[in-house]
């Protein structure tokens, strides 16, 4: 399969690649994938309380090329977003940047899914909404 | 050394200069039709066949007259299947095969089933291996087929295969081996494995492509098969279509020089093949061997690399050709059935490589591929969300994972 130059970029450059401390409460983890699927992404952002901006992210991704290029992307553009800004990226919008094919648009939805549960989980931890599922150990 | 390096002998293999050499004159100054019996061109042409017919014959222990021409190994292993199955439907419509076959295998066998066939697949156990209880279980006054192959494409797993064949004659039925993987490469002799079919490829032998063989036992018993293409009656009736006499001159010059190497070639690979993995594991933890390293092709090793996806993994390595059973390599997102029968886990047959050694990988190659892959590894694991839960004392199968 061929990648496009964007893809092949975030694989061998990857943009914030590392964790933030998770029980910190200004940082929201977002756990998505499962190993047996073949990508698991884990995204952290940490929230500026006061202004709701979003002052760092990191991930760590395991997957395809495609799959780390989405969750390098998605930090890239987290930095510096509110919370409702970043809420309001699309997979599309991984999608079209990358030049992902059809058989990798999965990996951008769980860019957009891995998004959407790091912010619950930050919400959560600020008592503004319902805890993350994510990532949970079993009952 | 030149980049990239090839590292994938099992999909298929480069024609040997020899093989080459042998071919030529057949495509130009010898061009006969094998069939024409009344001029000098016909004459040459079968004279080469014939050759090469002994040539192959002579690789696996065979008569001559018990080999049969085809176009590749899928078409052998579809006539000896559907061959058999249609010759035999008297006597009964039972097959028994195995869940790590090769497709054309298993799909020949899924045609004959909505055909009104049974076929039994039998499990492997986590060595890769089938039970001989199993297969025994298996049997019934209607099975007319056993099919298991000699050696595995991906993992490289042999198959007891003498032990299958002492089984099949002591019960009457035939048996077929897709020994594509295994014939120049082992040991193989049709008449101390008790075998009744045999299916080979020039490819992956250092032949030509697009051709292939079906060895047909003539003696104890005697097999018959269906023909599957209906035509002017060549191969003993059992394949109609005139010969690929050039195919076919390189297929037995492939297994001649195979013969002959075979000793000296499998020692040499089997010792390179171990030094790799010794390097592997010596440099990288949480690697694990899919399948028997006892029972195993000495030029074949199958690794899952936990905690990092294939494909991102051959794209780190992207000189180097090797394959993945990870489902991201494949439009079918479904990860390697082969390794997923093993039990092994989707994650990490997701985490695999296969790595095939062959005639000409050099000490140096192998050196330039454990320095990159050790580098690779390491840094997607940095990477990865698995390694750092596991190093945090995770357990990862009590984990609630969010799938789609």
């Amino acid at each position: 399969m061929a990648y496009s130059d964007k893809v092949i970029d975030h694989y061998e450059n990857p943009r914030n690649v590392g964790s933030l401390p998770k029980d910190d409460d200004t940082v929201g983890t977002g756990l998505v994938g499962a190993p047996e699927c073949g990508d698991v992404m884990k995204l952290q952002v940490k929230v500026n309380p006061e202004t709701g901006v979003i002052d760092d992210a990191k991930f760590k991704t395991f997957g395809c090329g495609s799959a780390i290029a989405s969750s390098s992307l998605a930090t890239e553009w987290l930095k510096g977003k509110t919370v409702e800004e970043a809420l309001a990226i699309k997979n599309t919008d991984i999608v079209e940047e990358l030049a992902l094919p059809p058989v990798k648009i999965h990996c951008s939805v769980l860019a957009e899914d891995a998004i959407k549960a790091a912010i619950a989980d930050y919400k959560a931890k600020q008592g503004k909404g319902e805890p993350a599922l994510a990532g949970a150990p079993k009952a | 050394m030149k980049l990239p390096i090839y590292l994938d002998y099992h999909a298929t293999t480069p024609v040997d200069p020899r093989v080459l050499e042998a071919m030529l004159p057949y495509f130009t100054e010898v061009f006969g039709n094998a069939a024409s019996r009344n001029h000098a061109f016909g004459w040459a042409a079968e004279e080469a066949v014939e050759t090469a017919r002994k040539q192959v014959a002579d690789l696996i222990g065979a008569n001559a007259k018990e080999i049969i021409f085809t176009s590749g190994a899928t078409e052998s292993n579809n006539l000896a299947i559907k061959g058999v199955a249609e010759m035999y439907r008297e006597k009964g419509n039972h097959i028994i095969t195995c869940v790590t076959e090769h497709k054309a295998v298993i799909d020949t066998c899924k045609k004959l089933e909505k055909q009104g066939y049974r076929v039994t697949y039998l499990p492997v156990q986590k060595d890769g291996r089938i039970s001989l209880d199993e297969l025994r279980a298996a049997i019934t006054d209607k099975t007319i087929l056993i099919s298991i192959m000699t050696a595995n494409n991906e993992i490289g797993v042999i198959q007891p295969i003498a032990e299958i064949g002492a089984i099949a004659k002591e019960k009457g039925i035939l048996f077929h081996t897709d020994a594509v993987q295994a014939t120049g490469k082992i040991p193989f002799d049709v008449n101390a494995l008790k075998v009744d079919l045999v299916s080979l490829s020039a490819h992956k032998m250092y032949g030509p492509k697009g051709v292939g063989a079906l060895y047909v036992r003539r003696r104890n018993p005697r097999v018959l098969l269906a023909e599957q293409t209906n035509g002017g009656g060549h191969e003993r009736g059992m394949r109609s279509g005139t010969l690929n006499v050039t195919g076919i001159v390189g297929l037995g010059k492939a297994a001649e020089i195979a013969k002959a190497e075979m000793a000296t070639e499998s020692e040499r690979l089997r010792a390179m093949r171990d030094r790799l993995n010794a390097a592997l594991h010596k440099s990288l933890d949480e690697i694990f061997i899919n399948g028997s390293m006892e029972h195993r092709l000495p030029h074949n090793l199958n690794i899952s690399f936990a905690y990092v996806e294939g494909e991102s993994l051959l794209m780190g390595i992207n000189d180097v050709a090797v394959s993945s059973g990870s489902a991201c390599t494949s439009a079918s997102l479904e990860p390697s059935y082969v390794l997923k029968a093993l039990g092994a886990g989707d994650d990490l047959a997701h985490s695999s490589i296969r790595f095939g050694l062959g005639r000409w990988t050099t000490d140096e190659e192998l050196d330039y591929v454990i320095d990159k892959l050790t580098t690779v590894v390491r840094r997607l694991r940095e990477m990865s969300p698995l390694y750092e839960m596991v190093k945090d004392g995770v357990d990862l199968s009590t984990m609630q994972w969010v799938t789609h």
